[in-house]
């Protein structure tokens, strides 16, 4: 990518993370699972419905001084199955892989079942399977298909 | 069970459950020559809830075996309720007995529970979720009246919430018996347990009415709408004393159903009941 893509709608980003070919619409998604909502004072940059030659348009997020956790990068999965994550350092891509869908998912999103003991005051996180649509709650079984980003722990 | 607990009806196999069958078979042919085969070893009650026959028969299990129990009691009464989490509670009572016997009211707390003790742990209840060793003496009760196989079986009541529904049906799944599930729309089966029963190949037939399948059944499993379990009251009334199971009911029945009526020769609610003693002994026999 040179300064003079005609894509580049946003500025470059000196150490940090570029997640690009985010499904159209999840790009605030894709913060929520980072836990930014702006008051952790983080430089973020969001391309929303960007044009793109792989998929139907796309967004794209780029975080300054952020890499992602396995955790984020298996939620981020889930919501946005096409993405890259491109990991920044000095301007340059130093590194680049595609989300892959995993078995399992631990931790960023809640359980949708209130009554789910990963709900109540205990030490436990939560942990879903994934399964062919959806994700079940390793704890209480309610499988989770629609709104899906809902969950996401703020 | 391969882990050395009980939490989940799912965990079970067929082989794991004709196990569990044919030892409590054996025992309650010769209870006598099981009195001291565990003598010495405590069983711990960890009951969140309200509990008479699952506390009663795992207790009274244990001691024909010739252990004894220690209760937590009543929540009201113990740390608990001074706030302190489950997960150190289980841990504290691990140092007290060798297995552990818990019924709470939130769902996956017998999951979470077994990941922070190394004892074996039995899920006597968790929420509307599930209740394992009542399904393996339910499957007992119909063993004894109609086999496991080739039957067709109808379950009829709170199919949402009732924990014993979801065990049943999954351990089902592990047989050649045919499902019929009868409930309001409101009360059908969680999309989780549809979810098992149908990747297990299984078919879930869903019904308002009985009637139309009650000549086809072998068994009819009958459940309590669970009043506690209902978010709202209103919903509960909604769908309290929708189905009600009596002589006329049941003249239209096969005669070897089972059901609730117990001044016929269909009811094997009492004999369910007895089972419990049998079939928990084999089962802390297996895991103890």
């Amino acid at each position: 990518m040179t300064s003079d893509d005609p894509q580049l709608r946003v500025s470059k980003i000196r150490n940090g993370t570029v997640i690009d070919h985010v499904t159209a619409g999840q790009a605030l998604n894709v913060l929520a699972i980072l836990g930014i909502d702006g008051t952790g004072g983080e430089e973020v940059s969001v391309g929303m419905n960007v044009p793109s030659s792989r998929i139907d348009g796309k967004d794209v997020v780029k975080v300054e001084g952020r890499e992602l956790s396995q955790a984020e990068v298996d939620v981020l999965s889930l919501i946005a199955p096409e993405a890259t994550i491109n990991i920044i350092r000095d301007y340059e891509v130093i590194r680049k892989t595609r989300v892959q869908r995993p078995n399992a998912v631990v931790g960023v999103i809640e359980c949708p079942n209130h009554n789910c003991i990963t709900n109540a005051e205990e030490p436990v996180e939560s942990e879903f399977d994934v399964l062919d649509e959806g994700i079940r709650c390793r704890y209480c079984d309610t499988i989770l298909r629609e709104k899906l980003a809902a969950q996401i722990r703020a | 069970m391969r882990q050395g607990d009980l939490v989940s009806a799912t965990s079970l196999s067929r082989a794991d459950v004709e196990t569990v069958l044919d030892h409590a078979a054996a025992i309650a042919a010769d209870p006598e020559s099981w009195r001291e085969r565990h003598a010495g070893t405590l069983l711990a009650l960890c009951f969140f809830e309200p509990s008479t026959r699952t506390r009663m028969s795992f207790d009274a299990a244990m001691k024909r075996l010739g252990g004894d129990t220690v209760d937590m009691g009543h929540v009201e009464s113990s740390s608990v309720e001074k706030g302190e989490s489950l997960a150190d509670t289980v841990r504290v009572i691990e140092g007290y007995a060798d297995a552990l016997v818990l019924r709470h009211p939130s769902e996956g707390a017998a999951r979470m529970a077994a990941e922070y003790v190394d004892i074996p742990l039995i899920n006597a209840g968790d929420g509307a979720g599930q209740h394992p060793s009542q399904t393996l003496l339910d499957l007992y009760t119909m063993r004894e009246a109609t086999g496991l196989d080739e039957v067709t079986v109808g379950i009829l009541g709170d199919l949402k919430y009732g924990r014993t529904v979801h065990s049943l049906a999954e351990a089902l799944t592990e047989f050649d018996a045919r499902m019929h599930f009868v409930s309001p729309r409101s009360l059908r089966l969680p999309r989780s347990v549809r979810y098992d029963i149908e990747d297990a190949g299984g078919e879930v037939r869903e019904h308002e009415d009985l009637n139309p399948v009650l000549s086809d059944l072998d068994v009819l499993y009958v459940t309590r709408i669970q009043r506690e379990r209902f978010p709202d009251e209103s919903e509960y009334r909604e769908v309290a004393g929708k189905y009600r199971i009596d002589d006329e009911t049941l003249a239209a029945a096969r005669d070897e159903i089972d059901s609730a009526v117990d001044t016929t020769d269909h009811a094997r609610y009492f004999r369910q009941a007895h089972n419990g003693v049998p079939v928990r002994m084999a089962l802390l026999d297996l895991l103890l």
